[in-house]
């Protein structure tokens, strides 16, 4: 099952040369995946790169389509932390 | 198509008018004098490296890197307003060939053309194919132009060579820590051998690389500017320690800038009401590394796609589509850039020499002053050159000159209204005036061209004298003529409280 590129991305540019099969396509309102083309990087990288460098939480969707990098998981605060840190960090 | 020439008549007559009539700007405020002549050269004409060559050179960003290998909280990659000026962010991305076009372009549209930059809108090195293609093509199409590149560190070891081969001078990096658990604070990841790392083990390797990849550059005689955004509560304290790290390993300037978070910009540190510092802060940071290290205290903090004098960005009237139907004699061009080039030097020549000789102006004026004064911290309004040459009102910025009895000197410089906030900024003047009386807070005069009667008398409640009186003349020698005035009015006489000050 191929990686996907949704709603989110904001067209960076970081995965596009990252992709080592060259799925990865300019298009708009943003990037895609071309399904076929896509290995999910076996063979070629540990991680998936595309999902590995994207800046965006929830803009790249995973073989089972599920959210490679949900909410919290790349500011580093989870949501349920968010008041707290926000809190902490107003005080500073 | 025909675009508007420079603001001013013509460039020669710039080079002949302009100049800082003082040593305060090219002599003590540079101090370019202590430096070997070959780094002297180096800095000469770079308006980055050099206080006073901001003056007199242009500089542009080509935005030819979208992509980025690391994250920082505060920045946002999604973010693109014309209206808005911060590092990071774009207009219009270019193809290396479409930044070369522009590039030539505007170095006929503007002769004063020094230097070009790559600083994103990501990190160039995080694209090393496209910032290197611009700078091979660069260093062939126009060798006349110094090149220099902004980038976090993280790849630049590896890239150092291929740097050097293009004749890269100059290279930025943006060095927040030097102390991992204070990166994990500033950096959620990076992406590191193909692979993202989060936390302190992502800062540690990112600090690593970054003071890697200084002592490389410094090795091969590369000036590295050292950037630092001042996040209070999380690095305020531990730039001291970076400043000397950094000096240790062969950094040549030290750029400590404030953080830029507003909710709107959509960062991290935006959302979460983290505060930038207030300019009291960030002085009294720079006085306390200004001992151990060379700082810039010019910087404008412009986007990656920034056209123009420091403190202007032309960047949206020099846009690719408008430049792409004229037609650029490029030899005329350079052979034009190279006259205008020779003029601003033979005037800063002239100038100094005069300095040299006879030293009529603000030294002897100093002399006279009597040495106890205290200092004093003057405001003053200019369009970028050193003539007092702006309207009060229409500032958007003022510069914060410190001026005792035996100098003039650049203390720093405050934003009046960088952002378009909505009808605060937009819509009727008032709060707009109040805050701009606020940001001069701490300075008892301000020079400026013309003074509207409504913001003279809020300056006087203010306990800020206003002086329209020194318009069009050069700023340094007026600061110190206004020093001399005080003094002679006996308001200089032993360090006062502020809160004296501001009610004298």
């Amino acid at each position: 099952m191929a990686f996907q590129i949704v709603e989110g991305c904001v067209s960076c540019w970081a995965c596009l040369p990252l992709c080592p099969s060259g799925a990865i396509y300019e298009a708009r309102p943003h990037f895609l995946v071309e399904a076929a083309k896509c290995t999910v990087c076996e063979g070629d990288y540990a991680d998936p790169q595309c999902a590995s460098i994207c800046p965006v939480e929830g803009a790249i969707l995973d073989g089972l389509g599920l959210v490679a990098n949900p909410p919290g998981s790349l500011t580093g605060i989870l949501p349920e932390r968010v008041a707290e840190a926000m809190a902490e960090i107003q005080a500073r | 198509m025909r675009l508007k020439v420079l603001s001013r008549d013509t460039p020669v007559a710039l080079a002949a008018e302009s100049g800082c009539p003082s040593g305060g700007c090219g002599g003590a405020g540079d101090a370019l004098s202590d430096l070997p002549e070959v780094i002297r050269d180096k800095v000469r004409d770079h308006p980055c490296y050099s206080e006073e060559a901001h003056h007199h050179y242009a500089r542009m960003h080509v935005a030819v890197a979208p992509a980025c290998n690391i994250q920082c909280h505060y920045c946002n990659r999604k973010y693109d307003c014309s209206n808005e000026s911060r590092p990071g962010v774009v207009s219009e991305l270019l193809s290396p060939e479409q930044a070369v076009r522009k590039v030539m372009a505007v170095a006929a549209e503007i002769p004063q053309l020094s230097v070009v930059g790559v600083a994103g809108p990501g990190d160039p090195l995080a694209n090393p194919e496209r910032t290197l293609a611009t700078f091979r093509q660069l260093s062939e199409t126009a060798p006349d132009i110094k090149l220099c590149v902004s980038t976090n560190g993280l790849a630049l070891p590896g890239l150092v060579d291929e740097l050097c081969r293009y004749d890269i001078g100059h290279v930025t990096i943006t060095i927040n820590c030097v102390d991992p658990e204070i990166g994990a604070r500033i950096y959620p990841w990076i992406f590191w051998n193909h692979r993202r790392i989060k936390g302190g083990r992502a800062a540690e390797i990112l600090i690593e690389q970054q003071l890697k990849g200084l002592e490389m550059l410094a090795e091969r005689g590369v000036l590295v500017k050292v950037n630092s955004v001042m996040i209070p509560g999380v690095n305020d304290r531990h730039l001291e320690e970076v400043s000397r790290v950094v000096k240790g390993k062969g950094a040549f300037l030290h750029n400590l800038m404030p953080l830029i978070a507003e909710p709107e910009h959509g960062t991290f540190y935006g959302l979460m009401g983290q505060r930038g510092p207030s300019d009291d802060e960030l002085g009294a940071l720079q006085e306390k590394c200004a001992g151990g290290m060379r700082l810039m205290r010019h910087c404008r903090q412009c986007r990656a796609d920034a056209v123009g004098m420091l403190g202007e960005d032309r960047g949206d009237e020099l846009r690719l589509d408008k430049l792409d139907g004229l037609a650029v004699d490029y030899e005329k061009a350079m052979a034009e850039r190279r006259q205008v080039h020779a003029a601003i030097e033979a005037g800063r020549q002239a100038q100094e020499k005069g300095l040299q000789e006879s030293f009529v102006s603000s030294a002897q004026i100093m002399r006279r002053a009597i040495p106890e004064t205290r200092p004093v911290l003057m405001a003053v309004a200019s369009e970028g050159g050193d003539l007092i040459d702006q309207h009060f009102g229409q500032a958007r910025e003022l510069l914060v000159y410190e001026v005792t009895a035996q100098e003039v000197r650049l203390a720093g410089r405050r934003e009046v209204d960088r952002y378009c906030s909505g009808a605060d900024a937009c819509g009727d003047g008032e709060p707009l005036l109040r805050r701009t009386i606020r940001a001069i807070e701490g300075c008892e005069a301000v020079l400026c061209s013309k003074i509207g009667y409504e913001p003279w008398g809020l300056l006087e409640e203010a306990g800020i004298l206003p002086n329209g009186e020194h318009a069009m003349k050069p700023i340094e020698e007026s600061l110190a003529i206004v020093y001399r005035e005080m003094a002679a009015d006996g308001r200089l006489y032993p360090p006062v409280s502020s809160e004296q000050r501001l009610t004298a």
